[in-house]
């Protein structure tokens, strides 16, 4: 020990003839299959595109032009367009690494809330949609403080979240319906989201336009601004992205907040769809499900931290497609549920895949 | 003699019976590389949380440039040009390196897109970036886009110290930076270290690799039992000397005289 500073410090001296490229930052061959590999973990969208067109190519020729026509695919958008809303918020949250099982019951609550604001209180229309949307945003404050400052697992937060809404919008609505004459009749702003347009066949409604134009403005909030690339960082490593100088408390706030508001805009959705508010709509129970499953189908990592939105979106489709596409074939409507359960696999597999970057 | 460029005087942290740091002082001095070494449980951990912000002192005082600074968070202490470069290193692996520079303290474009849409000036970011590695001789980086993740640890370990280089103007601290690394990563990294020495910017090397700590540093600061036992030239002692000190096992000339 005692020379150790005299022989022993230079026992580095012998690394001068040892290669120096091991900090280099080049790329290296890897082939097609590495290619791939990269372009896959670049573009983690990918995936459930190439699913889909393959769902609407399969389908397409096995159905022909009764599956293939512009009122078809447009009927999937219609499908799809309260599953795909509420997918974009489930996004949000998930690309945090939490969860939320709230999101159907917050949809369906927002909806009764506009209608009965409206048609209990004689408010105007469009204060009762501003009351529906400001009430979405707040139960998702609720829930962001609760994981972000009471440090509660997001999925107990949510699960309890979801109860709570769910019961609080029976309690509240009565288990009244308001129906789809009266909505028309008094207050046709609720059911804004559900007027069409026809062109050469394909039939658009405003709710799949929200749909869009949600997916459109989050993935370039996603993408291009300091708070998108944040929500990665938190939910990659909140720790690290706290240290790096990120507001970790206000992130997470600011997404179940959007989160909530993107719900309400579901439910304003919901009720063009439907044309009636319903405080019993299927959404309030499966809707937290069905927007997991688009967003696992849509390759987001449900650790956090990656995925994009489009594969949300995608993931959406893909169920959409394979539903319509399935039932027009005169399919058991079990077998949708079998492909899709594989889907939710195939997909979870697929990310475990490409997060094993040193292959 | 110059005055310190950070200067910490009687700090003291207690975690309920336990005292982490006990009336600790710390000098460092313009342009130098002082090495903090200490046994497990010595408390340098909590010193170096003290000077970064990480962790608020129950008393004492640090001064910055002979100005006495206050820090509720690693956030308020890099506002006054302290960068710390973690044992995690604080980076998210999914990202890219650009965004990983850049966390925090994004770069938005000029006019509408930046002010109204907020959108952010990647352009620019990668510029600053590349240009922030080709000071620190990192000139292979080929991809300024690609995941941290697929970096090895010695790339990682050169992102985070080219990103406190870049943004740190009056301290850097680097804790533990050789620990998780290679014979051959290690050595790049220690001379990432000097490059950044020689751009005249004071480091603090918190390490308990004792012949890094002997080649680098310009003094030792020795801890034991929450305060700073001593203060060593690494050219007047040997390493058993700077060892036999943090462990106990023999006590420093000047404690012995007093």
């Amino acid at each position: 020990m005692s020379d150790s500073t005299g022989r022993g410090q230079d026992y580095e001296s012998s690394l001068s003839g040892a290669s120096t490229s091991l900090a280099e930052f080049e790329a290296h061959e890897k082939g097609l299959f590495g290619r791939f590999h990269n372009a896959l973990h670049a573009t983690p969208a990918l995936v459930p595109l190439i699913v889909l067109m393959a769902a609407i190519l399969i389908f397409g020729v096995t159905l022909g032009e009764r599956f293939f026509s512009p009122g078809t695919l447009t009927l999937i958008l219609q499908q799809v367009q309260i599953v795909g809303v509420l997918a974009a918020a489930q996004t949000l949250i998930i690309l945090t690494a939490g969860i939320d099982l709230s999101v159907g019951a917050m949809a369906v609550f927002c909806s009764v809330i506009m209608g009965q604001f409206t048609f209990r209180y004689g408010i105007p229309a469009p204060v009762g949609i501003a009351c529906g949307l400001a009430i979405g945003t707040g139960i998702g404050a609720v829930s962001g403080w609760l994981v972000s400052r009471v440090k509660l697992p997001p999925f107990i937060v949510t699960l309890g979240m979801w109860q709570i809404v769910l019961a609080a919008n029976y309690l509240y609505s009565k288990n009244e319906t308001i129906r789809s004459q009266d909505i028309r009749e008094s207050a046709p702003l609720l059911g804004f989201m559900g007027m069409r347009f026809e062109v050469g066949g394909a039939v658009i409604t405003l709710g799949v336009v929200t749909m869009i134009l949600i997916v459109v403005v989050l993935a370039y909030v996603l993408r291009s601004t300091a708070w998108g690339r944040h929500v990665y960082a938190v939910g990659d490593d909140a720790e690290a992205a706290e240290l790096a100088g990120v507001n970790r408390h206000g992130t997470i706030m600011s997404v179940y907040m959007t989160a909530g508001f993107i719900c309400g805009l579901a439910g304003w959705v919901m009720i063009g769809r439907f044309g009636s508010v319903s405080p019993s709509a299927s959404t309030g129970v499966v809707g937290n499900i069905q927007s997991i499953t688009a967003v696992v189908i849509g390759g987001i990592s449900l650790f956090g931290g990656r995925g994009s939105i489009w594969g949300a979106f995608f993931g959406a489709l893909i169920v959409g497609t394979f539903e319509l596409g399935l039932r027009m074939a005169g399919a058991n409507a079990q077998w949708t549920y079998l492909l899709i359960g594989a889907l939710i696999i195939g997909a979870v597999a697929v990310d475990q895949w490409i997060r094993k970057v040193t292959s | 003699m110059t005055e310190p460029m950070l200067k910490g005087r009687g700090l003291t942290k207690r975690y309920g019976k336990v005292t982490a740091l006990d009336r600790c002082d710390f000098d460092l001095y313009p342009g130098e590389i002082l090495a903090v070494i200490g046994d497990n449980g010595a408390g340098k951990s909590t010193l170096i949380k003290a000077l970064s912000g990480a962790v608020i002192p129950d008393e004492g005082e640090i001064l910055l440039d002979g100005k006495p600074v206050t820090f509720a968070s690693p956030i308020e202490a890099r506002g006054y040009g302290i960068e710390t470069v973690y044992q995690t290193l604080a980076m998210s692996p999914a990202l890219s390196i650009v965004d990983n520079m850049f966390m925090g303290r994004e770069i938005r474009k000029k006019g509408m897109m930046g002010s109204l849409l907020r959108q952010l000036d990647k352009a620019e970011m990668e510029r600053v970036a590349r240009e922030k590695l080709n000071d620190l001789g990192l000139t292979t980086v080929q991809n300024i886009n690609q995941a941290v993740e697929t970096l090895s640890g010695g790339q990682r370990q050169g992102v985070a110290v080219a990103r406190a280089a870049a943004f740190g103007s009056k301290v850097i601290i680097l804790d533990e930076p050789t620990a998780a690394l290679g014979v051959k990563e290690s050595r790049k990294v220690l001379e990432l270290i000097q490059d950044v020495r020689a751009r005249g910017i004071p480091i603090v090397l918190i390490s308990h690799n004792m012949p890094h700590v002997f080649e680098l540093a310009d003094r030792i600061h020795v801890h034991r039992l929450g305060k700073r036992l001593c203060v060593i030239d690494p050219k007047a002692h040997t390493m058993n000397d700077a060892v036999a000190y943090m462990t106990g096992a023999k006590e420093p000339e000047e404690v012995r005289a007093a």
